[in-house]
């Protein structure tokens, strides 16, 4: 019963999100800050996880596919595939679904038991449309650039390999970075990472704006902002996989 | 002037108010006094509208709060201004900035103009200029009390609603709090409503004052007639603290 009244809540409040701000410069004036804040913020992180990842994926499928049968450029197509249709949209979501959502829920939630958000209400402010709307807006703004970016520094963190250790060659990992490219993998990935930039923000915010109670709850509101998000991405994951590629 | 008439309100199944009639009279000061738990703040904030009350009638000027739209009560709440316990000051924004952002939302003012009118406020409730540029969290309990009522008259309410004004404050700086909400309600001829149970405060400002008692208004008066009451609940709370008892002692 939980799912089907916290669904129906979560839907009302998007309803009152998705209006026009009662003064437009007002979100014109937060939307730059939230752009910097959830999405250039996270810009370390992708960088540090990506060229890891993207590096380490090199060696575990150089080893992985030692065989004579198979071309030696497989292990940067593979790289490169992994990368593009997986990781640097789904594991990157997942992992900015902790430091995003955490964020946002923490950030809505202390507003609302310090009272700011009644605040807001008692001012006749829609305080959902004037606190919500900015970053979801910002963060599915800033998430196909995050993910192209975690793309290129994945690959390069791939090409280190190459560079710095004797477990490929940068040419054989040039050729397969290159060979039978599908473009379509990275629209698939931008339009699977909008989905779960939404419901990194969108989810995260409805626990914020529903926290109560003291600061332990908002610790509480802030982990159930994680682990929905993260669970929704994965089932949408699932969808969206289906319907794009099936 | 606001009118409360026959509101109930219940969560899930436990009545908190209970048949609660009550005129606020305007440029008075309003207090609903009360024990913790006795239904008080459910009370303020069911005439804000912050709870949908179950059945009776909350007029604003005999404007019924129950039966507006969403929309409705957002252009009515922008009458109103709130002083909360914690003073809720957004913690984004310095004491300057506070006070300008219900300007900016519901005013066509110029920004020179806003930034006049934040002065002017700010001046009223007698903070210093050098603290307009500081952050919420860098500012005492006090200051921000005050900065929470400029922010409240920034927009000329008709309605001030006060819950615990005094709440974490020392007396001195009660006494002081309690003054300015007096004075701002006469200057400025507002509809306040305070809830307390800071018997100083009762004695200080009280002009019309309401003693509720779990969920039901047992009692109204003003502060002179407090003393006199033979209701045993009201004595109870009135001269818990020694102090009052013997102030009841020596006016007998």
């Amino acid at each position: 019963m939980n799912i089907v009244s916290d669904t129906g809540k979560y839907f009302l409040l998007m309803k009152r999100v998705f209006v026009l701000p009662d003064r437009s410069y007002m979100f014109f004036r937060q939307f730059p800050k939230e752009l910097e804040k959830l999405g250039l913020q996270s810009l370390p992180i992708v960088i540090i996880i990506s060229v890891f990842i993207g590096a380490i994926m090199t060696i575990q499928t150089k080893l992985n596919t030692e065989n004579p049968l198979l071309p030696t450029y497989s292990t940067g197509l593979v790289t490169r595939d992994t990368l593009l249709l997986e990781f640097s949209s789904t594991i990157m979501c997942l992992i900015l679904a902790g430091k995003v959502g955490s964020n946002i829920a923490s950030e809505i939630g202390t507003m609302r038991i310090t009272e700011q958000i009644d605040a807001l209400e008692i001012m006749g402010v829609n305080s959902a449309n004037y606190l919500i709307l900015p970053k979801i807006v910002a963060f599915v703004v800033m998430m196909p650039f995050l993910v192209i970016f975690s793309m290129a520094v994945g690959l390069i963190g791939g090409y280190c390999v190459g560079v710095f250790t004797d477990v490929i060659t940068t040419a054989d990992y040039l050729i397969g970075i290159q060979y039978a490219f599908i473009p379509f993998y990275v629209f698939y990935s931008i339009i699977k990472s909008l989905a779960f930039a939404f419901i990194i923000s969108s989810v995260a915010a409805f626990y914020g704006y529903y926290a109560y109670g003291g600061a332990l709850d908002v610790g509480k509101a802030s982990t159930n902002a994680v682990v929905n998000g993260s669970i929704l991405i994965l089932f949408f994951n699932l969808l969206i996989t289906n319907l794009m590629l099936n | 002037m606001i009118e409360v008439k026959d509101i109930y309100k219940s969560f899930d199944g436990n009545q908190v108010l209970k048949n609660v009639s009550v005129i606020f009279e305007t440029g008075k000061t309003n207090m609903i006094i009360g024990a913790s738990g006795s239904g008080k703040t459910v009370l303020m904030k069911s005439i804000i509208g912050l709870y949908r009350v179950d059945t009776g009638r909350i007029e604003y000027d005999n404007r019924n709060l129950p039966d507006m739209r969403m929309s409705e009560i957002r252009i009515l709440r922008r009458e109103v201004g709130m002083l909360f316990q914690g003073s809720a000051l957004f913690d984004s924004l310095n004491v300057l900035e506070n006070v300008i952002y219900p300007l900016e939302m519901f005013s066509s003012n110029s920004k020179e103009e806003m930034i006049e009118r934040a002065y002017f406020c700010l001046k009223r409730v007698n903070l210093e200029e050098k603290s307009f540029h500081l952050a919420p969290s860098e500012i005492s309990g006090g200051m921000q009390k005050r900065v929470a009522i400029a922010r409240a008259i920034a927009l000329q309410p008709k309605y001030l609603f006060c819950d615990e004004p005094n709440s974490g404050l020392d007396p001195i700086t009660s006494l002081i709090i309690d003054q300015l909400i007096h004075e701002i309600t006469y200057e400025f001829d507002i509809t306040t409503i305070i809830n307390s149970h800071d018997m100083n405060s009762v004695m200080e400002i009280g002009e019309n004052i309401i003693f509720i008692e779990k969920g039901e208004k047992v009692w109204q008066g003003n502060k002179d007639d407090i003393f006199h009451v033979e209701n045993k609940d009201l004595n109870d709370f009135v001269f818990a603290s020694e102090l009052y008892k013997k102030v009841k002692t020596t006016n007998q």
